[in-house]
C-alpha cells in the first residue's frame, strides 16, 4: 500500500514519497496491447485547441497518470476517452480515439455503449439524489443487469472501500454522507457497471487529505481489476498511486513514460521544470 | 473475482436498440409539445384575423355599435370607455405601484413586517381578478356611492394592477447594484435624494416594462369590470368621471356570446383591435428591455 | 442650500411616510377583500346554512324551488380546470424538457416570444376561439352531440392559456437541477431519455409541482373565456360536451343579470366569490410553500 508523504516539500526540489511496492502487485505482462489509445487526437472548442495532436497509449490494468498546469487540457483529454465532450456544444474532434481496435469517433459509433465499459468519476462527487443503495444500483438497472442486485451493491462498495461504513444505513439519503464518503459512493457507482477502464477526473481535488489518502489506497486496488487513468494537479499524488505518467502542457503531450522515471529523470526539459515547481 | 469484458457482458443485457427507439419516441413526443404552442397561437390569429380583419377600418373604430345593422356598426363607445378607464388606472396605480415598490426596496428594514407585506403582495398577485370586482362592487360603487361609473372601474382596475406593478417595480430597484447607492450616500445625498436622482433613473426601462405589462393586463380584463356593472352596449362615450362606459372586453364578449353570425364577425373585428393595441404595448416593452440592455453595457 | 437640516429631515420623514402609506395600500386592499367577502355573505347564510351550500348538489337560485347547493358550481370548476391541467401539464412538462434537454439554444429564443404572446392574450379572446372555432371544428367533427356551450372547449382553451405558465415556470426548475447530476448519469451509460425522466426530472419534482399548482390557482380564477365556451347550465354531469356552469361563470350571469341588491340571488355571489377566494388562495399558499422547499435545495 502506498504511504501518504509526510514530509515537508521544500520549494524547488521535489522529493516523492518513499514508496513500499506490494508483493501482490503483478504488473501486466510486457507488450500488452493498451486497452485505449489515441492518435493525433486534437479537440477544440470553438476553433481553440485545448488538446493538440495527442497520441498516448493507455495500457491495461495499470494506473496511468496526466498531469499537467491547470489550463493544460489535462480533462479535456479524459474526457475524450469516453465521448463525454459531445455535451459541449461547439466541440470540434479530430483525429481518433481506438477502444479496442475501433474508433470511437467514427460515425455510428455509439458512445451510450462505449459509455458502459468506460466509466468515469468526477471532480465534485455528485451521487443522485437518492439511498446509496439506489446510487450504485441505479447505472445497473438501466443496463439491464440480471444478477443479484444486492450482491451487485455490496460487490462495488467493498471494492470502494465504502461497505463498512454504509452497510447499515443502505437505504439513507447519498447526501447526508461525508465529502469523501459520497466520492467513494461515486466510485462504487462507476465500478458497479463493471467497466473495463475508470476515468477519474482529479477525484480528489475536493476533499480533505485524510479522505484523498483513503481514496489514493483505493485506487491502488482497483487496478487488479480496472485500467485507470488519472488525472490530477496533484504531482505527488500521481507519483503516488500510477504506474506511468503523462505530462500535457497546453494541450500537447510533452512526454510520458513510467512514473518513477519521469519523476527522478524526465527527458525533457519542461517535464523536469514543471515537476520540479518551476511554473504550474 | 476478476471480470473479464466478456463475463460482465453476459451480466449486463443493456439492450440499446430498444432504448435508442423510445429515446426516438420521446424526443418526438417533446418536439410535438412544443409545436403545439405554435400552431395554438398560429390557428388562433389565423381565425381571428380571416373572421374579423375585413371589417376592420376607420369606420368601424369611429362609430358605434348598432342593432338594427349591426356590421355598420363600431366600437367606437368600447375604444374610448378602455381610453378613459385605463388612463385613470395609470394615473392612480403607478404612482402608489412605484411608492409602495420604492419603500419596500429603499426603506422598509428587512424583518418580519418587511416580509409579511412582500407575501401578502404575491398572493394578491393570485386572486382571481373577479374578486377584485367583488370587492370594488362593495366598495366603490356601493359604499362610495361613486355608482358604475369609470371611477370606480379606474379605481378597482388600480387595485388589481398594483400587485404586479408594485413586484416588477422592486424587481427593477433590486437591479441596480448598491454600488450606485453608495456612491450617492458617499456625496452627502439623502435616502430620498440618492433614490430619485440616482435609483430610479436607472431601474426606469424594467419599471415601464412592468407597468406595461400590468396595463396590457387590464386592457384585457373584462370579468372585474362586468361584476361592477359596467354596460355592455352602449352609443355614447364617457365625458366625466362619474360617467357609465364600456370597454373592448366586454363589448367582444357582447357580441361573441350572441348567436347570430354578424355578430361574431364584428367580435373577431374587436379582437383584432384589442390585439393590436396589445401589440402596440408589447413593442414598447420589447424595446424598453433593449434600451435596458443598453444602459447596463453602457 | 438654504433649507436646513431640520426641514431637510421633517421633508424626509415625509416622503417616508407618504411611501409607507403606499405600501400599506396592499395589506388594506387584502384586509378589505376578506372583510367585504365575509361581510356581505353573512345574510346570504342566514339564509342558506353553509352546510346546505357546501354540500347540496343543486343550484337553482332562479327557479323555484330554489336551491343553494354549490356542488354544481364547484365541479363546473373542478371539470374545466382539471381538463386544462390535463392538457397543459404533458404538454408544458414535454416542452420545457425539450427546450432544456434535448433542443439548442435558439429554439427556446424562439419559443419565449410565442410564449408571452400566448400568456397575453385576454380571456375573451380565447373564449371567442373555442366558441368560433373549437368546438365547430375541433370537437363537432369528432364527438358529433357536441353541444355548442360545452365543457371540453372550456378545458381546451384553459389549457393553452396556463400552457406558458408551466412551461416556463418547468424550465426554470428543471435548469435549477446541477449539471454535475446530469453528467454523471451519462457517464453511466444512460440515454437523453433516461436522464432526463428518471434523473432530472425527480430532482426537479417539486419545482413542478408548484408550476403545476400555480396554474391550477389560475385555471380555477379564469372567468370570460369559460364563460364564454361552457356556458350557463350548472350541473355534475360527467359528460364534458354538454355545458356547465363554473363558478366564476355565475357570478357574471347574475351581474348581468337583474337581480336586485339585497335578494338572496345577489347575495349568493359573495358566498361563491368566498369560496373561490379561499380555494385560490389555499392552492397558491400551497405552491408557495413547495416553491419555498424547491429553491431550498437548489440555492
Amino acid at each position: 500500500m502506498s504511504v501518504v508523504s509526510t514530509q515537508p516539500q521544500s520549494p524547488g526540489r521535489f522529493v516523492p514519497a518513499p514508496r513500499i511496492t506490494p508483493a501482490n502487485r503483478t504488473p501486466p505482462p510486457p507488450g500488452a496491447a493498451p486497452v485505449l489509445r489515441t492518435q493525433r487526437l486534437t479537440v477544440a472548442y470553438r476553433h481553440k485547441a485545448a488538446v493538440r495532436e495527442v497520441t498516448l497509449d493507455i495500457p491495461p490494468r495499470q494506473v496511468t497518470a496526466i498531469i499537467g498546469p491547470s489550463g493544460c487540457g489535462k480533462s479535456t483529454l479524459l474526457r475524450a476517452l469516453n465521448r463525454m465532450n459531445d455535451f459541449i456544444p461547439h466541440v470540434h474532434v479530430d483525429g481518433s480515439v481506438y477502444y479496442r481496435g475501433r474508433d470511437i469517433y467514427a460515425p455510428g459509433s455509439d458512445p451510450v455503449a462505449l459509455r458502459r465499459r468506460i466509466g468515469m468519476v468526477f471532480q465534485k462527487p455528485n451521487p443522485f439524489p437518492k439511498s446509496v443503495y439506489r446510487n450504485v444500483a441505479w447505472g445497473a438497472r438501466i443496463n439491464g443487469y440480471r444478477g443479484n442486485f444486492d450482491e451487485l451493491v455490496e460487490r462495488a462498495l467493498r471494492q470502494a472501500a465504502l461497505w463498512d461504513e454504509v452497510k447499515d444505513a443502505l437505504h439513507r439519503g447519498a447526501l447526508e454522507l461525508s465529502g469523501g464518503q459520497q466520492q467513494r459512493l461515486c466510485i462504487a457507482r462507476a465500478i458497479a457497471l463493471q467497466p473495463e477502464v475508470l476515468l477519474m477526473d482529479e477525484p480528489c481535488s475536493a476533499l480533505d487529505p485524510i479522505a484523498t489518502a483513503r481514496i489514493e489506497d483505493l485506487i491502488d486496488g482497483l487496478k487488479k481489476e480496472f485500467t485507470v487513468v488519472l488525472v490530477t494537479h496533484n504531482m505527488q499524488q500521481a507519483a503516488r498511486v500510477s504506474d506511468r505518467t503523462a505530462f500535457l502542457l497546453m494541450g500537447q503531450l510533452i512526454e510520458v513514460d513510467e512514473t518513477a522515471r519521469i519523476f527522478t529523470n524526465p527527458s525533457d526539459r519542461r517535464t523536469q521544470d514543471y515537476i520540479t515547481g518551476r511554473f504550474g | 473475482m476478476s471480470a473479464t469484458p466478456a463475463a460482465a457482458a453476459e451480466l449486463f443485457r443493456p439492450a440499446l436498440s430498444r432504448r435508442r427507439v423510445a429515446g426516438h419516441i420521446f424526443a418526438g413526443l417533446c418536439l410535438a409539445a412544443t409545436l403545439l404552442s405554435v400552431v395554438a397561437l398560429a390557428t388562433l390569429l389565423a381565425d381571428i384575423a380571416a373572421e374579423g380583419l375585413s371589417l376592420v377600418s376607420w369606420r368601424f373604430l369611429t362609430r358605434f355599435p348598432s342593432t338594427l345593422d349591426p356590421l355598420k356598426g363600431g366600437i367606437k363607445s368600447a375604444l374610448w370607455g378602455t381610453i378613459w378607464v385605463i388612463g385613470l388606472t395609470i394615473l392612480f396605480a403607478v404612482p402608489l405601484g412605484m411608492g409602495a415598490a420604492i419603500y419596500l426596496q429603499e426603506y422598509a428594514r428587512a424583518g418580519r413586517i418587511k416580509h409579511w407585506i412582500e407575501l401578502n403582495i404575491a398572493n394578491l398577485a393570485g386572486v382571481p381578478a373577479i374578486v377584485y370586482g367583488i370587492l370594488g362592487l362593495a366598495l366603490f360603487v356601493r359604499w362610495m356611492h361613486f355608482d358604475r361609473s369609470v371611477l370606480s372601474a379606474a379605481l378597482t382596475m388600480s387595485l388589481l394592477s398594483l400587485p404586479v406593478i408594485i413586484i416588477a417595480t422592486q424587481q427593477a430597484l433590486a437591479a441596480v447594484p448598491n454600488s450606485v447607492r453608495e456612491a450617492a450616500y458617499a456625496l452627502g445625498a439623502t435616502r430620498w435624494q440618492m433614490v430619485r436622482s440616482h435609483v430610479l433613473p436607472a431601474a426606469l426601462p424594467g419599471m415601464m416594462t412592468g407597468i406595461i405589462l400590468a396595463l396590457s393586463r387590464a386592457i384585457g380584463e373584462a370579468a372585474p369590470l362586468v361584476v361592477l356593472g359596467a354596460q355592455t352596449y352602449i352609443q355614447f362615450t364617457p365625458e366625466g368621471l362619474f360617467d357609465m362606459y364600456t370597454v373592448l372586453p366586454i363589448q367582444v364578449f357582447d357580441w361573441a356570446d350572441r348567436p347570430q353570425k354578424e355578430f361574431h364577425q364584428l367580435a373577431a373585428a374587436g379582437i383584432v383591435v384589442l390585439l393590436a393595441v396589445l401589440f402596440v404595448m408589447n413593442s414598447v416593452c420589447v424595446g424598453l428591455r433593449g434600451w435596458q440592455q443598453r444602459k447596463h453595457l453602457g | 442650500m438654504t433649507s436646513g437640516r431640520g426641514y431637510r429631515r421633517f421633508r424626509e420623514g415625509g416622503i417616508q411616510l407618504l411611501l409607507m402609506l403606499c405600501a400599506s395600500i396592499s395589506v388594506l386592499t387584502t384586509l378589505g377583500i376578506v372583510v367585504v367577502l365575509v361581510s356581505e355573505s353573512v345574510p346570504f347564510f342566514q339564509h342558506v346554512s353553509p352546510l346546505a351550500f357546501l354540500t347540496g348538489t343543486r343550484w337553482t337560485p332562479l327557479l323555484e324551488p330554489r336551491s343553494f347547493g354549490v356542488l354544481p358550481l364547484v365541479w363546473g370548476t373542478t371539470v374545466v380546470a382539471g381538463g386544462a391541467l390535463l392538457i397543459a401539464v404533458p404538454a408544458g412538462l414535454a416542452t420545457a424538457i425539450f427546450t432544456s434537454e434535448y433542443a439548442p439554444l435558439w429554439v427556446r429564443q424562439v419559443l419565449k416570444p410565442v410564449l408571452e404572446v400566448l400568456a397575453g392574450i385576454p380571456s375573451v379572446v380565447y373564449g371567442f376561439f373555442a366558441l368560433h372555432f373549437i368546438t365547430p371544428h375541433l370537437l363537432r367533427p369528432l364527438v358529433p352531440q357536441t353541444e355548442v356551450f360545452n365543457a371540453a372547449s372550456a378545458a381546451i382553451v384553459l389549457g393553452i392559456m396556463i400552457l406558458p405558465t408551466i412551461c416556463s415556470l418547468c424550465d426554470d426548475a428543471l435548469r435549477a437541477v446541477p449539471r454535475s447530476l446530469r453528467e454523471a448519469a451519462y457517464g453511466m451509460a444512460a440515454t437523453r431519455l433516461e436522464v432526463s425522466t428518471r434523473i432530472v426530472l425527480p430532482a426537479a419534482l417539486s419545482g413542478v409541482v408548484a408550476a403545476v399548482l400555480l396554474a391550477l390557482a389560475r385555471a380555477v380564477g379564469e372567468t370570460m373565456a369559460v364563460t364564454l365556451a361552457a356556458g350557463h347550465t350548472p350541473k355534475l354531469a360527467l359528460n364534458p360536451f354538454t355545458s356547465i356552469e363554473t363558478m366564476t361563470a355565475y357570478m357574471v350571469r347574475v351581474c348581468l343579470g337583474d337581480a336586485p341588491a339585497g335578494t338572496v340571488e345577489y347575495q349568493s355571489i359573495f358566498a361563491v366569490a368566498l369560496l373561490l377566494f379561499a380555494l385560490t388562495f389555499a392552492i397558491n399558499w400551497i405552491a408557495q410553500r413547495t416553491m419555498f422547499r424547491f429553491r431550498e435545495v437548489y440555492e
